[in-house]
């Protein structure tokens, strides 16, 4: 298994190839959207290099739940309710969402992921 | 003038690969105006021909009409150049595909030696986009055949690929108009 260093040096590698920025540009903190500039069809090449990298199948709800952001059931006036955001944990236990549910927007989701939430997300697939 | 480079198929296996060729000549423009004095085929345009190859390759799993642009040239990476009466071969290889788009990687070589390697992702643009149509498909079809798309294509099994029955009946809507 490896460690969280080589996990995030892979991770690191698949960003700066897939979304052509710099190494020290890609941090832990740094959100994929607003810092690195991701945009949705540059998610595609980084599940798709992250699959290569480790060795690992990665379904797209699990990063990416539009299922639950669009359910009726768990949105009320553009913000995600309670029941979502329980939803939205269980889906997402790596994620930290501690920001997120002081106002949850659904519009502000998008931007939410951070490099070291993904680097969470691969060691429980690698583990 | 329409906008082809690349001039034939050569192979063309469903969802997975594709082979198109090239043939360069001094009778066309960029190979003029690109860098005078030295003629020689510009590889932005082998990045479109790779695009074209690999985008009808994927296009065609939803019988062409699906709407497919080329979002993000990923990797290109060039070694040589190519020059009039040299022949370009384009082997496009879907890596991966989803309901949104696809990765293509791409290698490029001419004469029958390596020149250069790209890789594109490709999207497949949904009702946000608007419903307009990219092909007639009547018109698309007849680019097809100059092409020799259904000619090579191949299923997995090996069976050979039938013109979709849209494509074909908009043909004939299209012969009826014109008489």
């Amino acid at each position: 298994m490896p460690t969280s260093e080589e996990v995030f040096e892979k991770v690191q590698a698949a960003l700066v190839d897939a979304l052509g920025v710099e190494d020290d540009e890609v941090t832990p903190e740094a959100t994929m959207v607003g810092d690195l500039g991701a945009e949705s069809i540059d998610f595609l090449d980084i599940v798709f290099k992250l699959e290569k990298s480790f060795g690992i199948e990665i379904p797209r709800e699990e990063l990416f739940p539009d299922d639950i952001l669009t359910n009726a059931e768990y949105v009320a006036d553009g913000k995600v309710t309670d029941g979502g955001l329980a939803a939205l944990k269980e889906r997402l236990p790596w994620a930290d969402l501690s920001k997120f549910e002081g106002n949850p927007r659904v519009q502000d989701f998008g931007n939410l992921l951070t490099v070291q939430d993904l680097c969470k997300y691969v060691e429980t697939k690698v583990s | 003038m329409r906008w082809f480079w690349i001039d034939r198929f050569e192979e063309f296996e469903v969802g997975r690969h594709a082979v198109a060729l090239k043939n360069v000549t001094l009778a066309e423009e960029p190979l003029d105006d690109y860098a005078p004095g030295i003629p020689h085929f510009p590889h932005s345009l082998m990045i479109e021909g790779m695009a074209q190859t690999g985008g009808l390759l994927l296009s065609q799993l939803s019988e062409f009409k699906a709407r497919i642009v080329l979002a993000k040239v990923t990797k290109a990476e060039f070694d040589t150049i190519a020059e009039p009466g040299d022949q370009l071969r384009y082997r496009a290889t879907l890596v991966n595909i989803q309901e949104d788009g696809a990765i293509c990687e791409g290698e490029i070589s001419v004469n029958g030696n390596p020149l250069g390697t790209v890789e594109l992702t490709f999207a497949s643009l949904d009702e946000s986009f608007g419903n307009d149509s990219f092909f007639v498909p009547g018109d698309l079809v007849r680019i097809l055949r100059s092409l020799r798309l259904f000619e090579v294509a191949r299923n997995e099994d090996g069976s050979s690929v039938a013109i979709p029955e849209h494509m074909l009946a908009d043909e004939q809507r299209l012969m009826q108009l014109a008489k």
